[in-house]
C-alpha cells in the first residue's frame, strides 16, 4: 500500500508537468489546428534560461534570498513567451494558408533547430541546475515521502492552471481565443484581430511550457538541450488523450499520462516507459479520436 | 536514366579526384568519436583527452622526428557513421592508426574495417568483450565488462558484506547491460542474492517509479552501472525516497558532474574506476592540472582514457620505430607497464588493458580511494 | 529502328552496366567512395519508397526508419542464423551461387516483414488524418525501436553484429533500379492515379468510388516493403546493426529528401537522396552544424519553395505519363 501511494505521489508530480506542457499544445491546436512540435523544446529553453540567469546572479554575487526562485520562474516564463511568439511570427504565420503538412514540417524544422542549435549554443553536456530550494521532505506518513519540491510543483501548476482558466473564461482575450478556436472567419466578421489572438495564445502557451521547464529543473536538476523531446511528445499524447483543443482535457490528459506512466514503470516494466505514450496515443486515436473530453467534429464536405 | 548515369560518372570522378593525400613529414593518426548526437558529451570528452596528448607529444618534438597529426571524424553517435568515418580515415586520409570509440556499439561497427585494412585501432573506453575479438589489430585501453562487474561484486560481498543487492541498469546502453550481467553472475556465485532488477533508458530523468519498487525489496546496496549523466539524479531520487543504503557503480560514474548533480546524495557510494583522482602520483596530478589549464574543467573518465589511449599509441609508435601499421600493431601488443594516468597498463593476450582496478568511495563531497584489486 | 531494338534489350543492358560498374568500383575506386555511392543507392530506395506514401498518396508518415529497421534486423537474423544451415544443405551447388540466392531471399524476407509492419501501421492509419497520422507513425517507429532493444536474440542494446557483407554496388543498385521502376510504374499507371486523387482530396476520391482504404493500405505496404529492402541492404553493407541507426532523426532525413525533391516527384526524391547523402560527407568539417543546417533547410524550404525542387513533375521523360497533376 505504501508503495502504491508513493507511486501515486510520483505520478501526480509528473502529471502536473505534462499538464502544463499539454495546455500549450492544446491551446495552439485550438486556434491554429497545428501541432506545435517545437513546444517541447520551448520547455527546454525555459530550463536553460533560468539556469544561465541563476549562474549570472551567482557570479555577480547578487543574492535575493527567497525571491530568487519566483524571479527566475517569471524570467523564464517571459523569455519563453517571447520565443513562442517569435516562432509563430517567423515560421507559422507565413504558412497560415498553406497545406497543414507544410506547417507540420516547418514545426519539425523549428524543433530540430532548437534542439541542435541548443547543443551548439549550450554545449551537449548535461548541466546541473542549482539548488534554489532545498528539497527536504515535507510530509512523511506511513513510509510515503512527499518532498517540498513536489508540493511546490503541484501548487504552482494548479495555480497557473487556475489563472489560465480565469483568463480563458472571464476575460475578453480569453473569449477572443475561444472564438478563434471555433472559426477564424467568423471571428474576423465580428472584428477580432485573429493574428493578435494567435500571438497571445502562443505567448500564454509557451510561458506555461517555460514554467514547466523550470519546475522540472528544480526537481530533477539535470538539464541538457535534448531534454524536451520526450516530455514534449508525452505531453502531446496527454493533450490528445484529454481531447485536443479542450483545456480541461489537457489537464485531465496530463495527470492521466503521468499516473499511467508511473504505474506502468512500477508494475509492468520500465523499458517500455517511452513506448507507453505512443501505445496510448494510437489506442486513443483509434478508439476515441476526439479524446476523453473533446467533442467529435464531423468533417463537412 | 541517361542523365542519371552521366551524373554518377561525374560524381565518381569528383570523389576519386579527392584522393589520398600523404604528407611526408607528418604522422597521420585517425580519431573517430561521437562529437554530436545523443552521446556527444562522451565523445567530446575523450576528444579533449586525446588532443591534450597530441599537444604534449608535438611539444616534445613529435614522434620519429615527424609531427603528429590527428584527423578527427564525427560519427554522430551512429554506428554506421562510425564505419564510414573509419573508412574515410583509412582509405581517404591514409592514417597509420585509429583511435576510437568510446561506445562499444560504434567500436564494433568500425573495428572490422580496421582489421580488414590491417590498421591498428585503440579504443579508449569500449568495454564489450567482443570488440577486441574482432581481430588482432584491435586493442583497448580500458578493462572489460567482465573484470569490472566481477570486481564490484566481490567488493560488495566481501567488503561491504552486502547479501542482497538490487540493480538499476540502463537498458539502452550495452556498457550498463554488460556490467550488470557480470556483476550479477559473480555476486550470485559468491552466494549473494539479487533481489530486484529495474531498468531505465539513457536520457531519462525520472527514476522514482523504479526506485520505489526496489525500495520495497529492502536491499543492502543498489548497483547502478550507468553513466554519470543519470547517476546523479538517480542518487538524489533514491535518497528522497528514503533509500539510505550505498549505491554502487562503475567507471561510468567518473565525472565531476556526478558530484555536482548528486550533491549530498552520492555520499557513502562506491564505484569502480581506473584511477583515483586523489592519487598523489605525479602522473595523475600532473594530468589533472594540465587538463584544467587547457580546458578549465576537471577531466572525467572518458577524457582520461582518451589521453591514455593516445599515449599508448604514441608509445607503441616510438617503440616500433616506424610508421608501418604492422610494426605498430606488434609494438602495441607488447605494451608493458605503460605509465598511464589510469594506471600501469600492460596489454594482455586478448589485447585488453591489464591494469588494476580501484574502488572509490564518495564521502563528504569528495572522491577517496577505498580499495584496489589486481587482475 | 535501332532504338526499338535497344529498348527490347533494356534489361540485359541494365544488368550488364551494373555488373561493369560493380567491377570498376570494387577494383579501381577508393572503398570510402564506394561506400558513399552504396549509401546513395540505399537512400534512393528509402526516398522513393517514402515518396510513394508521403508524396504520391499524401499520407504523412514520419516513421519510415522503423520499417527500415524491421527489414534490416529480419534479413540480418536470417543470414546470421541460417547461414551455415543453408550452405551445408546446398553444398552440392557452388557456394557463391547459394550465397547470392540466400542473400536475395533474406533481403526479400526483410521486405516482406517490413510490409507486414506497414500493414500493421497502415490499417489503424486509415482512420487518421494529417497531423495525427504523422504522430502515430512517429509512435510506431519508436515502438518498433523499443521492441528491438528488448529482443536479445537480435542483440538488443548490444547491437547485432557479424552480419556477412553481401551487399555491394551491384545488388544495391539492382534493387534501387527495381524500386524506382516498380514504384513509378505503380504510380503512373491508370489505376495508380488513384493514389494522387487520394492525395488531392480524399473525400472526393471516396465519393467517386475509389476504395481509398485499399489504396492507402497498398501505399503503406508497398512503401514499407521497399523500405525493408533498403534496410536489408543496409544491414549487409554495414555488417553491424544498432537501434541508434533507426531513430526519429533518420526518419526525418528521409522526409527531408522527399520534401526537398518535391512531394510527388520520384526523380526529385532520387536527386535529393543523392545530394543529401553527399552533402554531409563533403561537409564533415562542420559536422556539428549538420542538424542545424538540415532544420534551417526544412524551414526555409517550407517558407520559400514548399513544392521542393521538382514540385509535382518528374524530370525525365522516361515513362509515358510525365506529368500527373
Amino acid at each position: 500500500m505504501t508503495e502504491f501511494l508513493q507511486q501515486l505521489v510520483n505520478g501526480l508530480e509528473w502529471g502536473s508537468i505534462y499538464a502544463l506542457i499539454a495546455l500549450g499544445y492544446t491551446m495552439v491546436y485550438g486556434v491554429l489546428r497545428l501541432i506545435n512540435f517545437a513546444h517541447g523544446d520551448v520547455y527546454m529553453i525555459g530550463a536553460m534560461v533560468s539556469y544561465y540567469a541563476a549562474r549570472k546572479l551567482a557570479a555577480a554575487s547578487i543574492s535575493m534570498g527567497g525571491l530568487q526562485f519566483p524571479i527566475l520562474l517569471a524570467l523564464s516564463m517571459i523569455a519563453c513567451a517571447a520565443l513562442g511568439a517569435l516562432i509563430e511570427r517567423v515560421a507559422y504565420r507565413p504558412l497560415r494558408k498553406a497545406p497543414r503538412l507544410s506547417v507540420l514540417i516547418t514545426a519539425i524544422g523549428v524543433s530540430l533547430l532548437l534542439e541542435y542549435g541548443g547543443q551548439l549554443l549550450f554545449g551537449a553536456d548535461p548541466k546541473f541546475f542549482p539548488e534554489l530550494i532545498p528539497n527536504a521532505p515535507l510530509f512523511t506518513f506511513d513510509g510515503v515521502t512527499i518532498n517540498r519540491i513536489q508540493c511546490l510543483i503541484l501548487a504552482i501548476s494548479l495555480l497557473l492552471m487556475l489563472v489560465l482558466r480565469f483568463v480563458v473564461m472571464k476575460t475578453k482575450v480569453g473569449k477572443a481565443m475561444r472564438a478563434v478556436s471555433f472559426s477564424h472567419t467568423a471571428s474576423q466578421f465580428v472584428g477580432i484581430d485573429v493574428d493578435r489572438v494567435i500571438t497571445v495564445t502562443f505567448l500564454i502557451g509557451s510561458s506555461l511550457a517555460g514554467a514547466a521547464g523550470v519546475l522540472v529543473a528544480l526537481a530533477n536538476p539535470k538539464i541538457d538541450p535534448l531534454m524536451g523531446i520526450m516530455p514534449g511528445l508525452k505531453a502531446f499524447v496527454a493533450a490528445v488523450l484529454g481531447g485536443i483543443g479542450s483545456i480541461p482535457g489537457a489537464l485531465l490528459g496530463g495527470y492521466l499520462m503521468g499516473l499511467a506512466e508511473t504505474f506502468v514503470v512500477a508494475y509492468i516494466s520500465s523499458t517500455y516507459r517511452d513506448a507507453l505514450a505512443f501505445v496510448l496515443l494510437i489506442a486513443i486515436l483509434l478508439l476515441r479520436p476526439s479524446g476523453l473530453l473533446g467533442k467529435a467534429i464531423k468533417e463537412k464536405v | 536514366m541517361k542523365t542519371l548515369s552521366r551524373f554518377f560518372c561525374l560524381l565518381t570522378l569528383i570523389l576519386s579526384a579527392t584522393a589520398c593525400q600523404k604528407s611526408e613529414n607528418v604522422l597521420l593518426i585517425g580519431e573517430y568519436g561521437s562529437l554530436t548526437g545523443g552521446t556527444a558529451t562522451f565523445g567530446q570528452s575523450s576528444h579533449k583527452g586525446t588532443q591534450l596528448a597530441l599537444d604534449e607529444i608535438n611539444a616534445q618534438g613529435g614522434l620519429l622526428g615527424k609531427k603528429v597529426k590527428i584527423i578527427t571524424e564525427d560519427d554522430q553517435s551512429r554506428p554506421e557513421e562510425a564505419k564510414t568515418a573509419v573508412l574515410k580515415l583509412i582509405k581517404q586520409n591514409g592514417v597509420i592508426s585509429v583511435l576510437g570509440e568510446v561506445a562499444s556499439s560504434r567500436s564494433l561497427a568500425a573495428a572490422p574495417e580496421c582489421q580488414k585494412a590491417k590498421i591498428p585501432m585503440v579504443s579508449p573506453a569500449s568495454t564489450n568483450p567482443k570488440v577486441t575479438e574482432v581481430g588482432d589489430y584491435i586493442f583497448r585501453a580500458c578493462f572489460v565488462d567482465t573484470f569490472q562487474g566481477e570486481a564490484m561484486a566481490k567488493f560488495a560481498f566481501n567488503t561491504l558484506h552486502a547479501k542482497k543487492v538490487a540493480v538499476l541498469k540502463d537498458i539502452k546502453n550495452d556498457y550498463s547491460v554488460g556490467l550488470d550481467e557480470f556483476f550479477e553472475k559473480t555476486f550470485k556465485d559468491l552466494g549473494g542474492e539479487i533481489v530486484g532488477v529495474e531498468s531505465y533508458s539513457e536520457g531519462d530523468i525520472e527514476f522514482r517509479a523504479q526506485l520505489t519498487s526496489l525500495r520495497s525489496k529492502t536491499p543492502d546496496a543498489v548497483y547502478v552501472p550507468g553513466y554519470y549523466t543519470e547517476v546523479g539524479l538517480i542518487a538524489r531520487q533514491a535518497r528522497e525516497l528514503g533509500i539510505t543504503v550505498p549505491l554502487l557503480g562503475g567507471d561510468g560514474w567518473d565525472s565531476a558532474k556526478t558530484l555536482e548533480i548528486g550533491g549530498k546524495a552520492v555520499n557513502d557510494c562506491y564505484f569502480t574506476n581506473h584511477y583515483a583522482s586523489d592519487d598523489p602520483s605525479p602522473t595523475v596530478q600532473g594530468f589533472i592540472a594540465k587538463f584544467k589549464k587547457k580546458y578549465g574543467e576537471t577531466p572525467d573518465a572518458m577524457a582520461v582514457l582518451g589521453y591514455d589511449s593516445a599515449g599508448i599509441l604514441f608509445d607503441a609508435i616510438k617503440r616500433a620505430g616506424s610508421g608501418d601499421p604492422a610494426k605498430i600493431r606488434d609494438a602495441l601488443a607488447t605494451t608493458k607497464d605503460f605509465p598511464g594516468v589510469s594506471g600501469n597498463i600492460t596489454m594482455d593476450e586478448n589485447r585488453n588493458a591489464k591494469k588494476r582496478i580501484v574502488v572509490l568511495k564518495i564521502e563528504n563531497g569528495a572522491v577517496t580511494f577505498s580499495e584496489a584489486m589486481n587482475p | 529502328m535501332a532504338l526499338a531494338f535497344l529498348k527490347r534489350l533494356r534489361i540485359p543492358i541494365a544488368i550488364g552496366a551494373l555488373l561493369a560498374l560493380n567491377f570498376v568500383f570494387k577494383n579501381y575506386v577508393n572503398p570510402y567512395v564506394t561506400q558513399i555511392v552504396c549509401m546513395i543507392g540505399i537512400n534512393i530506395i528509402m526516398a522513393t519508397s517514402l515518396s510513394l506514401i508521403n508524396g504520391h498518396t499524401g499520407q504523412f508518415s514520419i516513421g519510415h526508419a522503423g520499417f527500415m529497421a524491421v527489414g534490416a534486423y529480419t534479413s540480418a537474423a536470417i543470414t546470421v542464423y541460417g547461414h551455415n544451415a543453408v550452405l551445408s544443405a546446398f553444398h552440392f551447388l557452388p557456394a557463391e551461387l547459394v550465397q547470392d540466392i540466400f542473400f536475395i531471399l533474406a533481403v526479400m524476407a526483410g521486405g516482406l516483414a517490413a510490409s507486414f509492419a506497414g500493414l500493421f501501421v497502415g490499417i489503424p492509419a486509415l482512420r487518421l488524418r494529417g497531423d495525427y497520422l504523422a504522430i502515430a507513425t512517429l509512435g510506431f517507429g519508436e515502438i518498433i525501436r523499443v521492441v528491438i532493444l528488448n529482443l536479445d536474440v537480435i542483440g538488443g542494446a548490444r547491437g547485432f553484429g557479424d552480419i556477412p557483407e553481401y551487399a555491394n554496388f551491384f545488388w544495391i543498385y539492382l534493387f534501387a533500379l527495381l524500386t524506382v521502376v516498380l514504384i513509378s510504374r505503380m504510380v503512373y499507371s491508370v489505376r495508380g492515379s488513384a493514389f494522387l486523387t487520394i492525395r488531392e482530396d480524399e473525400i472526393a476520391a471516396e465519393s467517386i468510388g475509389i476504395p481509398t482504404a485499399r489504396y492507402k493500405t497498398i501505399a503503406f505496404c508497398v512503401g514499407s516493403f521497399f523500405a525493408g529492402i533498403g534496410g536489408g541492404l543496409f544491414a549487409h553493407l554495414f555488417t553491424y546493426l544498432h537501434t541508434n541507426s533507426f531513430t526519429f532523426l533518420r526518419s526525418i532525413e528521409f522526409v527531408v529528401m522527399v520534401v526537398l525533391g518535391g512531394m510527388g516527384s520520384i526523380t526529385g526524391a532520387i536527386l535529393a537522396a543523392v545530394v543529401l547523402t553527399i552533402l554531409p560527407e563533403a561537409l564533415r568539417a562542420a559536422s556539428e552544424w549538420r542538424m542545424v543546417v538540415y532544420s534551417l533547410l526544412l524551414i526555409s524550404m517550407m517558407l520559400l519553395r514548399p513544392q521542393g525542387l521538382f514540385g509535382l513533375k518528374e524530370w525525365n521523360p522516361f515513362n509515358k505519363a510525365k506529368k500527373c497533376s
